[in-house]
């Protein structure tokens, strides 16, 4: 195959273009986001994720979530085939608004946290978590 | 009913009134996430705990939705505030319907 | 750490890219419940002259997230298992209407039996604790047999183990175990399958390495039955000898083997002063 000078540059062009382009790397993601919140923005501060930075196994990796007044968490695995993990909505009796649990992450991917606190806003933070290749399977 | 589950609770016996305690519960639980397939490459449907609550004397502590990327065997810790002396109860919902429960009793001195 | 030999292995590793050693084992230390201190690196028995100065659980390979699961029984996932054999034990089956407890009362009394198995029994043959578990099945309660890795046999290896904890491991390998250790010393040096792949190799040449992004240990057996996250389930030694020959591309023995019994011994012997850890967690 043959290509011009011209087209060439608007092939780079393009390239680059899409590069650039905030396009939605995962719309799964944002929809579930989009459908805990009703669409309102995100604060930085708020919710703690507490997760390994290198898992040695997928199967089971400990995490922990954690948000002062918030009434629920959500928690979603950013790269598995479906990323919904769990939903915790804390009643009355809650100590604390902070739980853990054991999460499969199907590669190394972003765990994400969202949190409804408690004047109605919500915060998100999100955790990289590698999750190792063993060598030894079986 | 998936075979062989059987859940574990740790609560403390005691505690003083209003006093934050941590609960920590674990359920033997396949769940079976719906992505894997059998030796002959058909898939092998899901069947998991779809959500956990813990109530303390009717009163509720949390409600979680479950999903299938909770491991196998599902653990959860959290914190719960004892008014008075009296039961909590942690009840795990099966996709088959079945209806995992166990009760442990605090007392306050 | 320790720099050791290059051996086909690690020349694999660095063909497959530039990777940092992090080391070998950890230096925490292991305590379960907050109140039993388990040896879980120790001098390496007599017999390992030469090898090893050092003998090291497992446990100190692993991860801080996978550690954590070991030292508390509540988060050890394993103790859901142990629970279903302490119910199990109680249970009458089989045509003669006995059950574990009819016989041997509070299992307590298994206290330091795992740590000296395998054994060589009255008949002069090496037996591993399934071999009494189903003895006792078939002989005394008149039931099925057990499956070798099925939940039942494990779990209720992993009860019974469970009473040595923290005890030393301490199996005999003079006497009438000799020819059965040699047997499974042989085939620890053996180079099996298309990788051409001893037991040493990893374990005894590489421990502390990494085999892709595994970290190999050495290959102890004190906390088998041993929970794996991988399947979510306690996992027999029988298993994972399995495993390993497998993966060097071999035709493996199978799980009730004489030859994985001879080979178990001489594996447990290796950990010879290493707490029984059972049931541990790894990855």
């Amino acid at each position: 195959m043959h290509f011009t000078r011209r087209e060439t540059l608007a092939m780079g062009a393009g390239a680059a273009l899409l590069t650039v382009l905030p396009f939605r790397a995962n719309a799964a993601v944002d929809d579930l986001i989009a459908e805990f919140t009703g669409g309102a923005e995100l604060a930085d501060a708020g919710v703690d994720l507490t997760a390994p930075e290198i898992a040695e196994n997928g199967n089971t990796v400990p995490i922990e979530v954690s948000a002062p007044g918030a009434t629920a968490i959500m928690v979603l695995a950013a790269g598995n085939p479906t990323p919904p993990v769990a939903t915790f909505n804390f009643g009355h009796l809650a100590a604390s608004q902070s739980a853990s649990t054991r999460i499969r992450l199907a590669g190394t991917q972003d765990v994400i946290a969202v949190a409804q606190l408690a004047d109605g806003s919500f915060a998100r933070e999100s955790k990289t978590v590698k999750v190792t290749i063993g060598g030894c399977g079986g | 009913m998936a075979s062989g589950v059987k859940p574990r609770v740790k609560v403390p016996g005691k505690a003083s009134a209003g006093e934050a305690v941590t609960i920590k519960t674990l359920i033997s639980h396949p769940m079976e996430s719906g992505q894997r397939k059998d030796s002959s490459g058909n898939t092998i449907p899901r069947s998991i705990i779809n959500r956990f609550t813990c109530d303390f004397n009717g009163e509720n502590v949390v409600d979680v939705t479950m999903e299938p990327a909770i491991s196998t065997n599902p653990y959860f810790q959290f914190e719960a505030t004892v008014p008075e002396t009296g039961d909590f109860k942690f009840t795990w919902y099966d996709d088959d319907g079945s209806v995992y429960e166990e009760t442990k009793s605090v007392t306050v001195a | 750490m320790k720099f050791k030999a290059m051996t086909a292995i690690a020349g694999l590793l660095i063909a497959a890219g530039p990777m940092a050693f992090a080391g070998g084992a950890d230096d925490d230390t292991l305590i379960i419940n907050g109140e039993i201190e388990m040896i879980s690196k120790t001098a390496a028995p007599a017999h390992l002259d030469g090898v090893f100065d050092e003998i090291v659980s497992g446990w100190h390979f692993r991860t801080d997230e996978t550690q954590a699961l070991e030292t508390d029984d509540f988060d050890n996932p394993a103790m859901l298992f142990v629970d279903q054999a302490i119910d199990a034990y109680d249970v009458v089956e089989g045509e003669a209407g006995e059950s574990c407890a009819s016989c041997h009362e509070g299992v307590e009394n298994f206290a330091g039996l795992s740590a000296a198995m395998p054994k060589v029994d009255a008949d002069g043959k090496l037996v591993v604790m399934e071999d009494l578990i189903n003895e006792c099945r078939t002989e005394r309660m008149q039931a099925d047999e057990w499956k070798w890795s099925g939940n039942d046999m494990q779990s209720m290896v992993a009860l019974i183990s469970l009473q040595s904890r923290g005890m030393p491991m301490d199996v005999a390998i003079d006497g009438a175990a000799a020819p059965y250790w040699e047997q499974g010393k042989e085939m620890y040096y053996t180079r099996y399958g298309q990788l051409e792949l001893s037991c040493a190799n990893c374990h005894e040449q590489n421990y502390g390495n990494y085999i892709r992004a595994d970290h190999l240990s050495q290959g102890q057996t004190n906390g088998f039955p041993t929970y794996r996250l991988k399947q979510a389930k306690l996992i027999s030694k029988h298993n994972r000898f399995r495993g390993c020959i497998r993966d060097t591309r071999a035709e493996t023995f199978a799980e009730g083997s004489d030859e994985f019994r001879a080979l178990e011994l001489y594996v447990a012997s290796r950990g010879n002063g290493l707490s029984v850890e059972t049931p541990a967690v790894r990855q």
